[in-house]
């Protein structure tokens, strides 16, 4: 008998083995801190009630300017499409776990295409005043079961200077709300405990278009396109990145290892493709859209931030993903990359190749399971239910309406 | 304070000897409300900074200096941002976070860079090791599953273009990054020409001579080609070579691409074949071109399988040979368009083991067998197409011959031509041009004056037993015909 059992037993255990092993011959399953959950599908998990606010909000913003569709920031407008149109969306804001305010504070743009921030606050005031004087779902809980996309350089400290930005804080307003911004590092004013951080918008056609066969070796060791001095606003070097990329260069102009340059080639996504290791170190601030094109290219990012927080981070084990490395390691880039061992390095290209990885970075018009949005929509499900203490006794109040710089009080 | 102290005392490094015109009264007046310190102190704060200096290798900016003039105090707290808001941020930092406080701080920071540039060697050649490796990975994961070996069958023989089309043909071949076994059939028996370029490969060679001598019109050295091809697969079939048999004429040009997408042959593949049908003699193909002008448009020069939209072969594109009908070349050094047989053998591979006497099992139906033909039993009639009973059935390659991955290509020099046998110049080549100057002119004598005709004589570097044209010694290169032409003077 216990010989039957055992024999059964170790001939499921050849089948398990050999189908998963199958499936890591050239990729792997990717789980992070919350699990096995980038394939995880939100739908039913959560219910999601979509503000109907006027078009000042959002529609109109976008006709006066269409370049907002394009941009890194892109995300909060594709997010308020997704959502009009997707299953978790409900009718009834009484059985709704999240509130969604369609709001594109990014949309005002300079001539030369960079978003002001300067009237965000006021656009979120008047917007948040707006949601609490007409629906009594603001005021029941101050905005904590309430979600708002803010993808600015420093989500909702609404500066892109990180000083001022540090200044202001984050909208006291939203201190309740989550928010889902693209700005993460960790013991920053700007990110707040329970924020959701997601990737910055790359158009996924543009990428997809110019894909190169995965045989064509690569051959590049390492691969870096941007500047590495701002001349207009830090000539000096030492503020702009905190001095990191201006010591890239520095170390390793020279190297024959190291592709740097602040070249604009035409042939930067096949270049990528190319490389083992792409460098995306931080700038004016620490994420950069260089990420989400590493993982499509199959590069594997290395990532010159300090204490950064990347996108999904709970769901996507970036350790084993991307190499980071200390902005005080910099001088010592190449003898960290090449002591790397070989397994490890293919280990990270297998993960990278998994499509799931590659999906859960992307904002694809129409939305596709996997997807960026759906990881948003997985990891608000995965803070429900609500703590009680959110919600609030009638009357009461926590947030100080009167708070932040006087310029922001004025209606927009 | 101590940041202070110590920006302090880094623009004193860098501004050491300017720091003498300083005022050190004014200096301090700016914002230390001490007493002015004695310039021993300062000696030994410069010591002390040159010494950190050295140790760190910080490289200290400008602003530091603009940050020391400044004046007013409240510069101090807007101008560095980096010092002031260290001094700021930190209350403010520890009332936010009750966990340790960041240690990424916003504002200047030193750019780092380590003492020694150059790149270590030995993480050098650990970098190409990955990439190495990387590749492999890459080749075994996307590339081909099992390559199979590439079995190149070459007729040629010995003329005055042959080293221009085995130079070439050979480089193809070296560059294929499968195994290559090339065979080579040589009309006219083996030379040594020909087994030169075939040594010179480094690859797996087989070179087998051929009785016949290569005729001068080009349908019958079609014919004999064809013969030799056969010839070629015999060789094959007794020495059970096992790979992909790919038929590459000595004129044709292959690219790369053509040896991997063969590997997806399974037992007779066809390819598209780009006819480059040309004679050399602009005129000729422009009158081609104007007789059909009124009649429909010049087709494409390809060869090659055509399918239908679901991609199943439903016929064959052959070369319109229609517009060249009275101007074709008829021997090999006309000067006229030379024409493609209707099928060329180029435009067809097939897998070794169709050839073996054993796989009459494994074989196809639709393919004929070949055995009888090999043995010489009977004579190859139009082309390879007649190997298959059931041409629909071939394979075709490169998502039906979409892309054009080899060019056919007919070019021979005149019949009269010759050329140094092995193309080494063995005895001292004739002065067509001489020099003006040389500097072992006779006071006597005059220059030879080269007449136009002379030049005119020479249409082939042929060598000829010459003599010289009147010469007095003439300066040569590097030859002994100096010596020569003065002693039979």
């Amino acid at each position: 008998m216990t010989n039957r059992s055992s024999l059964s037993a170790i001939l499921l255990f050849l089948f398990f083995s050999a189908s998963s092993a199958q499936h890591n011959v050239r990729t792997e399953r990717i789980s992070g801190s919350a699990g096995d959950v980038l394939e995880d599908n939100p739908v039913g998990k959560l219910k999601v009630y979509v503000y109907e606010l006027p078009s000042k909000y959002n529609k109109k913003l976008l006709q006066k300017d269409p370049r907002c569709l394009t941009h890194m920031f892109a995300a909060e407008i594709f997010m308020h499409r997704f959502l009009l149109s997707s299953p978790v969306r409900t009718l009834n804001p009484d059985e709704a776990d999240w509130f969604y305010s369609p709001i594109y504070p990014t949309c005002d743009l300079t001539p030369t295409g960079l978003p002001l921030p300067f009237k965000s606050p006021r656009m979120m005031r008047s917007a948040i005043q707006l949601i609490s004087s007409n629906w009594p779902y603001w005021n029941k809980t101050e905005g904590a079961d309430h979600f708002f996309v803010v993808p600015h350089d420093f989500g909702a400290c609404f500066h892109y200077q990180e000083e001022k930005a540090i200044e202001r804080g984050i909208l006291p307003l939203l201190k309740r709300a989550t928010l889902v911004q693209t700005f993460g590092q960790r013991n920053h004013v700007c990110l707040d405990q329970g924020s959701i951080t997601i990737p910055p918008f790359a158009p996924p056609q543009k990428m997809q278009a110019h894909l190169i066969p995965p045989d064509v070796p690569r051959s590049i060791f390492v691969y870096f396109r941007g500047l590495f001095y701002d001349v207009n606003n830090d000539p000096e070097g030492g503020y702009y990145a905190r001095g990191a990329r201006a010591a890239v260069w520095e170390n390793f102009k020279n190297n024959p290892l190291f592709d740097i340059s602040t070249d604009h080639p035409t042939t930067y996504y096949e270049d990528m493709q190319r490389s083992i290791f792409c460098l995306c170190p931080l700038g004016w601030a620490p994420w950069s859209p260089r990420l989400v094109e590493a993982v499509v290219f199959g590069c594997i990012p290395v990532i010159i931030a300090d204490d950064i927080v990347l996108p999904f981070a709970d769901a996507i084990p970036w350790e084993e993903i991307g190499v980071f490395v200390a902005e005080k390691d910099v001088p010592e880039l190449d003898t960290i990359l090449t002591s790397i061992p070989t397994e490890v390095i293919l280990r990270k290209q297998r993960l990278l190749a998994n499509p799931s990885m590659k999906q859960a970075m992307l904002f694809p018009q129409p939305a596709q399971p996997g997807d960026a949005f759906h990881q948003i929509l997985n990891g608000l499900a995965r803070k429900l239910p609500h703590d009680g203490s959110v919600y609030l006794k009638a009357g009461e109040k926590v947030l100080n309406w009167t708070a932040g710089p006087v310029g922001d009080l004025k209606p927009w | 304070m101590k940041l202070l102290s110590a920006f302090r005392s880094s623009y004193l490094n860098r501004r050491g000897s300017t720091f003498r015109s300083l005022d050190p009264s004014s200096f301090d007046g700016a914002f230390i409300p001490k007493p002015s310190p004695s310039s021993i102190f300062w000696l030994a704060i410069h010591c002390l900074c040159c010494l950190i200096s050295l140790i760190l290798g910080f490289r200290f900016s400008h602003l530091v200096l603009f940050f020391l003039f400044s004046t007013s105090v409240t510069n101090l707290y807007t101008t560095t941002a980096g010092v002031s808001q260290l001094l700021q941020l930190k209350p403010s930092e520890k009332a936010n976070v009750t966990a340790k406080s960041s240690r990424v701080v916003v504002g200047r920071h030193g750019i780092r860079i380590r003492p020694w540039p150059h790149p270590n060697p030995i993480e050098v050649m650990r970098a190409h090791q990955l990439l190495e490796r990387v590749q492999k990975e890459q080749k075994s994961l996307y590339g081909v599953r099992r390559p199979r070996a590439v079995i190149a069958v070459t007729p040629t023989y010995v003329r005055t273009f042959q080293a221009l089309h085995l130079t070439g043909v050979m480089h193809s071949l070296m560059l294929v990054p499968y195994d290559v076994v090339w065979i080579v059939v040589e009309a006219g028996g083996k030379s040594n020409e020909t087994a030169s370029f075939v040594g010179k490969s480094r690859l797996k060679t087989i070179h087998v001579g051929f009785d016949q001598k290569m005729p001068n019109t080009w349908e019958d050295r079609g014919k004999l080609e064809s013969k030799m091809r056969i010839q070629a697969l015999r060789i094959v079939r007794e020495e059970k070579l096992d790979g992909i048999v790919v038929f590459v004429d000595d004129s044709n040009m292959h690219s790369m691409e053509l040896f991997d997408e063969i590997q997806n042959v399974r037992w007779f593949g066809a390819l598209s074949v780009g006819i480059l049908a040309h004679s050399g003699n602009a005129d000729e193909l422009s009158s081609v071109l104007k007789t059909n002008q009124e009649g429909k448009p010049l087709s494409m020069p390809i060869q090659g399988p055509s399918c239908d939209s679901s991609g199943k072969l439903v016929g064959w594109h052959v070369f319109n040979t229609q517009p060249y009908a009275t101007k074709t070349a008829v021997y090999v050094d006309d000067k006229a368009a030379v024409m493609p047989s209707k099928m060329e053998w180029s435009g067809f591979v097939l897998n070794s083991r169709l050839l073996w006497k054993e796989s009459a099992v494994d074989r196809p139906a639709w393919v004929k067998d070949v055995n009888n033909l090999l043995d010489g039993n009977e004579e190859i009639e139009d082309g390879p197409l007649s190997l298959v009973k059931d041409p629909s059935m071939v394979e075709t390659l490169e998502s039906c011959g979409r892309n054009v991955l080899l060019w056919w290509l007919r070019v021979e020099a005149r019949a009269d031509s010759k050329f140094p046998p092995g193309w080494i110049i063995k005895s001292p080549l004739d002065i067509t041009v001489p020099s003006e100057r040389t500097p072992w002119l006779d006071s006597s004598s005059k220059l030879p004056v080269v007449t136009k005709e002379e030049k005119n004589n020479q249409p082939a570097t042929e060598k000829r037993s010459g003599k010289p044209r009147g010469s007095k010694s003439k300066n040569n290169r590097g030859t002994q015909e100096p010596k020569t032409t003065r002693s039979r003077k």
